[in-house]
């Protein structure tokens, strides 16, 4: 295994939020706390429900957004607020493609604009022809065809879409891929052309992905390594093999047992979580997880479980499976 | 007599483009008491089909059916004030979105109450009643208090629960589930999908559950139709669906679920669903299916025999094979 491109530490994003008039302000934390590694080559898969800090995470891996607390570095160089907007060659190096192909394409844009506009940003040392010359061949690269370069976003599928957009970002020759839900808002069928597409330019490009998805099958399929999140906090984070045939988290272990498997000779007795999400305002204490886990003891209410166990980490007092 | 019939119906939208054809000769037969499913992906006329016979289309929506006979009753030629006697008490929908299905201007104890109100003679305390028993069955807490909330005080989860109790009012027959857990996350899923199963067997009512989720579509019903491009290519009981799929484009459509998959590839559908202007003249899969001949691209296909689950296909699949059968 290479060496990491982005490694992060203890990652924090926390928010401010006014409540009311007189309700003076809370502090919403939507991401608590995440440390992980991406890997040239290699997929790293988040996995949770709505609130639990998912798109939060992709937000300021981008960039987009800037931590509260902790830290992460890419390529081994440290990354302070506002580098992004001193040092444009950072930004290139994360890439993003968002869920809705429908919203995240300029509909008054043709293709080529859409894949040169980048290089227009980033790169104005390219002459107007390699421009031209590199966005025509990305076209091709991404599967489509090199008539659809003068068309517009409107006359193509979601699919194709998605294909655009992938091809959008990686224009700057990227090392991270970003994929917020790329393929939640597609159909089936197509779904499985984006994900070999996506598979196929990571082995030619070496590619690092982050992959935010709340589907459990498709993470299953497409991921190396995975991190549950519940609440802004990851419950359980090891590789694809480690999470799915040993969970040790009793969310982890709810959450896959409640995505259904297209398999009806098997159906098995969900595990069945009362309650809801609680509102990211108002985390229980001690473990987030307590008010709807089977297993939550006194302990669990009063003290928040540190991630423990080493390369197959969990933060639970009681782990399922083998007792240590 | 079953409690649901129709017979090769067919829904045309009137667009500025010329016809277009959302539903093409669906048939179906639902008995009461039935646990189904219509599955398909966007824009295959599974939610159409429905709004065809609940009345619910626009104008400029152009429904033709041989029969469409809910309870004995002919819905094509009754008016559609006798069919709002039907709609909301015997058959009832839930829809995908609950948050935007709500009133946002009531409380959700007035809007369960005005489907009383419609349909029975309670009277203003026993509709109170009954209101309180519903929010009560369908697992909300605190029924009396909640009643007096209003739409966004509720979580996508509960205002689902109270869509669910609202389609629940009259005891109906016939219940429609539109896509009722897409919005919403897996352990929510699970937790409505169960309370759906749950109601449909203690009130013995026929559910019928529109969806593109394989994994929902397994885990839950007995009998599952398939929808194409406006047309059911096949229908089956779900096991046998799962294990032995006699449409061509079932088999693709199973083979390309993740978790089925065996290399780092995923197996796909070449191309994509046919739109209003690129139909093609034969079998309407033709242009996307491993198994097509000149047949297929030029002559459409009849429906198989029913131990080939009445597939739309010249050359239905048995145990992945084609096996060559005259349409019956």
């Amino acid at each position: 295994m290479s060496a990491p491109i982005l490694t992060a530490q203890n990652l924090c994003r926390h928010f401010e939020v006014k409540t009311g008039l007189f309700g003076g302000s809370h502090t919403v934390r939507a991401l608590d706390g995440a440390s992980f590694d991406l890997v040239p080559g290699r997929t790293l898969a988040v996995v949770g429900e709505s609130g639990c800090g998912k798109s939060t995470l992709a937000n300021l891996v981008t960039m987009i957004d800037t931590p509260t607390s902790g830290s992460f570095a890419i390529d081994g160089k440290d990354i302070q607020p506002g580098d992004e907007l001193r040092d444009k060659k950072l930004r290139a190096k994360v890439q993003i493609v968002f869920q809705n192909p429908y919203g995240s394409l300029n509909p008054r844009q043709t293709i080529g604009k859409i894949l040169m506009e980048p290089l227009l940003l980033n790169r104005p040392d390219i002459p107007a022809d390699e421009r031209e010359k590199r966005a025509r061949e990305m076209v091709e690269l991404v599967g489509l065809r090199p008539e659809h370069f003068n068309r517009y976003p409107h006359m193509f599928s979601g699919g194709q879409r998605q294909r655009i957009a992938v091809a959008r970002a990686l224009m700057l020759e990227p090392e991270i891929l970003v994929l917020d839900e790329p393929v939640s808002a597609l159909d089936l069928s197509i779904q499985s052309q984006v994900l070999n597409l996506l598979t196929d330019l990571q082995d030619k490009f070496n590619l690092a992905y982050l992959f935010i998805s709340h589907d459990l099958s498709v993470v299953r399929h497409f991921a190396d390594d995975v991190i549950v999140m519940y609440l802004g906090k990851p419950v359980e984070q090891g590789s694809k093999e480690q999470v799915f045939n040993a969970p040790r988290h009793p969310y982890t272990k709810a959450l896959m047992s409640a995505t259904p498997m297209a398999d009806p000779a098997n159906r098995v007795e969900r595990i069945k979580l009362e309650g809801e999400l609680p509102s990211p305002l108002n985390v229980p204490v001690g473990c987030a997880f307590n008010p709807r886990c089977w297993k939550a003891t006194d302990q669990c209410r009063a003290e928040r479980p540190p991630m423990s166990g080493g390369d197959h980490g969990f933060a639970c007092f009681h782990p399922e499976g083998p007792e240590q | 007599m079953s409690l649901l019939e129709i017979k090769n119906l067919t829904v045309e939208f009137r667009t500025a483009n010329g016809p277009f054809r959302a539903v093409d000769s669906v048939d179906m037969t639902v008995e009461a008491g039935d646990l189904r499913a219509i599955v398909g992906e966007s824009g295959s006329g599974k939610s159409v089909s429905m709004l065809a016979m609940m009345g619910l289309l626009p104008w400029t929506a152009n429904i033709t059916a041989d029969k469409m006979e809910f309870d004995g009753q002919d819905l094509l030629k009754m008016s559609a004030r006798d069919r709002r006697k039907i709609i909301g008490k015997d058959v009832s929908m839930i829809f995908q979105e609950p948050m935007s299905s709500l009133n946002p201007c009531y409380t959700v104890g007035r809007q369960i109450k005005e489907v009383l109100r419609q349909h029975t003679p309670l009277t203003r305390s026993e509709r109170q009643a009954r209101a309180v028993e519903l929010m009560d069955q369908v697992g909300i807490p605190d029924p009396a208090k909640r009643l007096s909330a209003f739409p966004h005080q509720l979580s996508g989860g509960m205002s689902q629960r109270v869509m669910i109790a609202m389609a629940l009012a009259c005891k109906p027959k016939l219940l429609i589930a539109d896509e009722p857990t897409t919005a919403l996350d897996v352990t929510i899923q699970a937790q409505i999908l169960d309370l759906l199963i749950d109601l449909q067997k203690t009130e013995g009512m026929a559910l019928i559950l529109i969806t593109h989720d394989m994994g929902v579509v397994a885990e839950t019903v007995d009998r599952v139709s398939v929808q194409y491009a406006g047309q059911r290519v096949e229908e089956q009981e779900v096991n046998a669906l799962f294990t032995d799929p006699h449409h061509p484009y079932t088999a693709a459509l199973l083979a390309a679920l993740p978790e089925r998959a065996t290399g780092k590839h995923l197996p796909t559908i070449a191309g994509v669903v046919p739109g209003q202007f690129d139909r093609p003249k034969g079998c309407l899969f033709s242009p996307r299916c491993a198994f097509a001949d000149d047949l297929c691209h030029s002559t459409q296909p009849g429906k198989a025999s029913a131990d080939l689950g009445e597939a739309l296909c010249h050359h239905p699949l048995k145990n992945g094979q084609p096996v060559s059968e005259e349409p019956a």
